[in-house]
């Protein structure tokens, strides 16, 4: 019987170069091993979820792993799909999530578990020492086998504890990896570093190689290989439904707040426990504040970075979410936040991305922009603020294409604005966030020369309308078989909550996205900003926090 | 990974719905220049000789129900076949009808068929010949089960493809159509870069020798009198030389029937389909049957 609770190594320190995927495996399971540029190191089940095929192949950029089938992302970290190239206009909303084991680095070697029961521990033998890891020799026999071998093997070996084995005089210690039922490696390490190293290598890996022979010769019948089965994915992930549902709440740590830019903060949250699930560039989480609003703000981070670093603006004359961010959430606070929505996708099929950012409306161009700079993609950030003091992050703008356009009045950011946005092509996109008279103007002066509605992406902060909510109806709803009466002063999503209909939901006033419903029947009012024209000419999907029915009833598909 | 390895080896092929197929077991240009082949299909090795304009297949001696069909022999070990499917193309007299080669692929029938009719991975394993980045997007299309055919028709297809017409350098979309009339062989059809009215037909025909071992049979039908041969055939050498390391590197190997083993898209409709349709004909060989 293997013991799939014991952690072993599966690589040196020196096979997870940078930018490579290293091969590996454990207890007959392949794992795909890669280090990611902040150094952490991933190990995974070698197998993308979408078509099976082994991501030891796949390239790594540094922040994510791209499977070289279908070029899906995966993140550092989470192993969660950032981005599915089939569907570029669409969130990856499913929480496709490849299987991965627990990867620790310690004494020049990467350690795995299949199953753990305990944290790693790292072997006694080995605490305080600065070894050196020998070239690894794979042996054709039972670990089991291998283990008691190479105890009787050596004279004055003995099995510490775990699989390994201890030479005492000769400083060496010999792990036994099981790769299957019927081969392991053995890796050895040298406690102290030799005075002549290439001299210590020779010697030792000649000592090892014999041991393999003396191992093998000895012929016991190798037992059948491991029967391994691959979990399947849950059953939403086995269908093609056109939209996930956000899940539950999170719970992270405010690790770091600080003054961003003039009247903004940076808020940097952590996992309490774990790794946060993937984000994708454009995502926003709902935060949970201490005065029970929650509010929705952007993610800034870049691909497969770890946490999640969020801008907020102060505004006194707003709800009181940013006032409460700004004055009572501390460093070391525990907040409870929603998984990552993504509500306003960044597609990767262009051939050249304009970001647009006005004010605040930088946190979502900022992720976009360092996406779109480590995959490659021909893209321009422009920022208009009132000065450069009121541009945050700017650590995070060192290094990006980006244009500052600082201090212009409403006739001169049109003016930039019809600039940036000459020379519309077949395959660009442009994507803004800001001020709503700054996103209605570069709606304008977009159509004005010539770009199509499909190529321009509009994030609000709010609905600038203001909302009408006098009229009375009825909603049926296909899937749950309820029918409702929506009366004057209230909202399709309030009814709905207040009758048990679970439908996420954000912004609630129609910026954001997230309470989408489809339409089956009837006419819809429209009063969101999140739709297009179109979408809203098309009838086939109403955002439920605003919109209302023209007809007596709708009939909506939930 | 382990669990594929062995397995089974010892074991033929009973399964009713391969056996009451007819299977390519070699193409005549090929056969003609040896004038014998010896392969093996569904576990078992058969041996086909040359013989006037067609030839005789045998198995452990024993004769076995053969035909020659669209420029190959196909053989079945079943003692009512069931028909040939139809690709009329193959009569059109001013058609160019290359055998662009055999390749041997250490994966399921059922694999190859599925990346044959896969579209989305065009601009990653075909990179700047059947698609380029960023141009990734697997537009919706339509796909019908026939009933009376019997066979799956994915249509509306369209993939941008750069230097999608000999006449010029830039890029467009290519319309494709893809049919699968039997479990293991497709028949596509693409715009025509010589002929905008008329489509090329560029066929795979899959040769089970294994569950998990095949030899794939391609070639074309196609309006083309620019082109040699040879250029046809290192055109097509070079598109499956990109998909065997993918195919090669695939687990499990058998197609799994499973909706839960993998996970699908939008864009993999068709293969959806091809899976559904593989598990409503009970198949249990070279694929991994659901509920298992």
């Amino acid at each position: 019987m293997m013991d799939l609770a014991g952690w072993h190594p599966i690589a040196a320190a020196t096979d997870v170069v940078r930018r490579h995927v290293f091969h590996g495996q454990l207890l007959g399971r392949e794992v795909a091993v890669w280090r990611a540029d902040d150094g952490f190191v991933n190990v995974w089940e070698n197998r993308c979820l979408h078509r099976g095929v082994r991501l030891s192949m796949g390239l790594n950029d540094g922040r994510e792993l791209r499977c070289l089938y279908h070029g899906w992302r995966y993140a550092n970290r989470s192993a969660g799909c950032t981005y599915i190239p089939a569907h570029p206009a669409d969130a990856p909303a499913r929480r496709i999530c490849n299987r991965t084991y627990p990867g620790v680095e310690a004494a020049g070697m990467i350690w795995s578990a299949v199953a753990p029961e305990a944290e790693f521990a790292l072997p006694e033998v080995l605490v305080g020492t600065d070894p050196l890891v020998l070239r690894p020799v794979s042996v054709n026999a039972a670990p089991g086998v291998a283990l008691s071998m190479a105890e009787g093997l050596v004279p004055g070996g003995s099995v510490a504890r775990g699989a390994s084995v201890l030479f005492g005089q000769a400083g060496l210690v010999v792990f036994v990896q099981p790769l299957d039922a019927h081969r392991c490696v053995l890796r050895g390490v040298l406690l102290r570093q030799p005075e002549d190293r290439i001299a210590a290598l020779r010697d030792h890996d000649g000592l090892l190689c014999a041991l393999r022979e003396g191992i093998e010769a000895a012929g016991e019948a190798a037992p059948a290989p491991l029967e391994v089965s691959f979990q399947p994915v849950d059953e939403a992930l086995g269908q093609m439904p056109a939209r996930g549902v956000g899940g539950g709440e999170l719970r992270v740590q405010v690790t770091r707040k600080w003054a961003a830019a003039e009247g903004i903060v940076g808020v940097q949250l952590r996992a309490l426990r774990g790794v946060l699930p993937t984000f994708q560039p454009g995502a926003h989480i709902d935060v949970h504040l201490p005065n029970g609003m929650r509010r929705p703000y952007s993610i800034v981070n870049a691909p497969g970075e770890e946490g999640y670093t969020i801008g907020v603006k102060r505004d006194d004359a707003g709800r009181g979410g940013s006032i409460c961010l700004h004055d009572a959430v501390r460093q070391g606070d525990v907040l409870a936040i929603s998984a990552p929505r993504n509500t306003f996708p960044l597609r990767r099929d262009s051939e050249r991305v304009l970001l647009i950012a006005g004010g605040i409306g930088i946190t979502p161009m900022l992720a976009m922009a360092q996406a779109l700079a480590v995959q490659g993609i021909a893209y321009a950030l422009h920022v208009f603020a009132r000065s450069a003091a009121h541009v945050p992050f700017a650590e995070r703008l060192e290094g990006l294409a980006v244009t500052r356009h600082l201090g212009l009045d409403a006739a001169q950011t049109g003016a930039a604005l019809s600039g940036i946005l000459s020379g519309y092509a077949f395959s660009h996109h442009v994507y803004a966030c800001g001020p709503a008279p700054m996103l209605s103007a570069a709606r304008q002066i977009a159509a004005a020369q010539g770009w199509t509605e499909e190529a321009v992406h509009l994030e609000y902060f709010a609905n600038p309308e203001a909302i009408d909510d006098s009229s009375a109806f009825e909603i049926a709803l296909a899937r749950s078989a309820m029918t409702l009466q929506v009366p004057a002063g209230r909202t399709i999503l309030q009814v709905l909550q207040e009758n048990g209909v679970d439908l996420p939901s954000s912004c609630e006033q129609g910026a954001c996205g997230t309470c989408v419903c489809g339409v089956l029947e009837g006419d819809v009012a429209h009063q969101d900003v999140y739709l297009s024209a179109s979408e809203h000419a098309a009838n086939d999907r109403i955002m439920t926090c605003v919109s209302r029915a023209k007809s007596a009833r709708l009939v909506l598909d939930i | 990974m382990a669990q594929d390895r062995g397995a089974l080896m010892t074991e033929l092929c009973n399964d009713p719905v391969m056996l009451e197929h007819w299977h390519p077991v070699v193409s005549l240009e090929e056969l003609r220049r040896h004038g014998r082949c010896r392969t093996m299909l569904l576990d078992r090795a058969v041996e086909i000789v040359a013989q006037g304009e067609g030839a005789v297949v045998r198995c452990e001696a024993a004769l076995v129900g053969s035909l020659v069909q669209y420029g190959y022999v196909w053989a079945s070990f079943g003692e009512a076949p069931k028909p040939l499917f139809a690709v009329p193309e193959f009569d059109e007299a001013d058609r160019r009808f290359v055998v662009t080669g055999v390749f041997g692929v250490q994966v399921s029938a059922g694999r190859a068929i599925e990346n044959f009719l896969d579209m989305g991975h065009f601009p990653y394993v075909h990179a700047g010949i059947l698609g380029e980045e960023p141009h990734t997007e697997v537009k919706d299309y339509d796909v019908e089960v026939s009933q009376n055919r019997d066979e799956i028709l994915a249509t509306r297809c369209r993939f941008y493809q750069p230097k999608a017409a000999v006449s010029s350098d830039a890029g467009a979309e290519v319309d494709y159509i893809y049919r699968v009339p039997h479990p293991n062989c497709a028949v596509l059809y693409k715009s025509s870069p010589m002929d905008a009215a008329r489509l090329d037909v560029i066929y795979i025909f899959v040769q089970p020798m294994g569950q998990e071992r095949i030899r794939a049979h391609t070639g074309m039908c196609i309006i083309d009198d620019a082109s040699s041969d040879l250029e046809i055939r290192s055109f097509q050498q070079t598109i499956f030389g990109q998909d065997k390391p993918i195919l090669e590197n695939q687990y499990p190997r058998r197609l799994p029937l499973d909706p839960r083993a993998e996970t699908p898209i939008r864009a993999d409709k068709s293969a959806i389909a091809y899976r559904r349709w593989l598990a409503s004909k009970g198949l249990r060989w070279g694929v991994i049957p659901a509920g298992v």
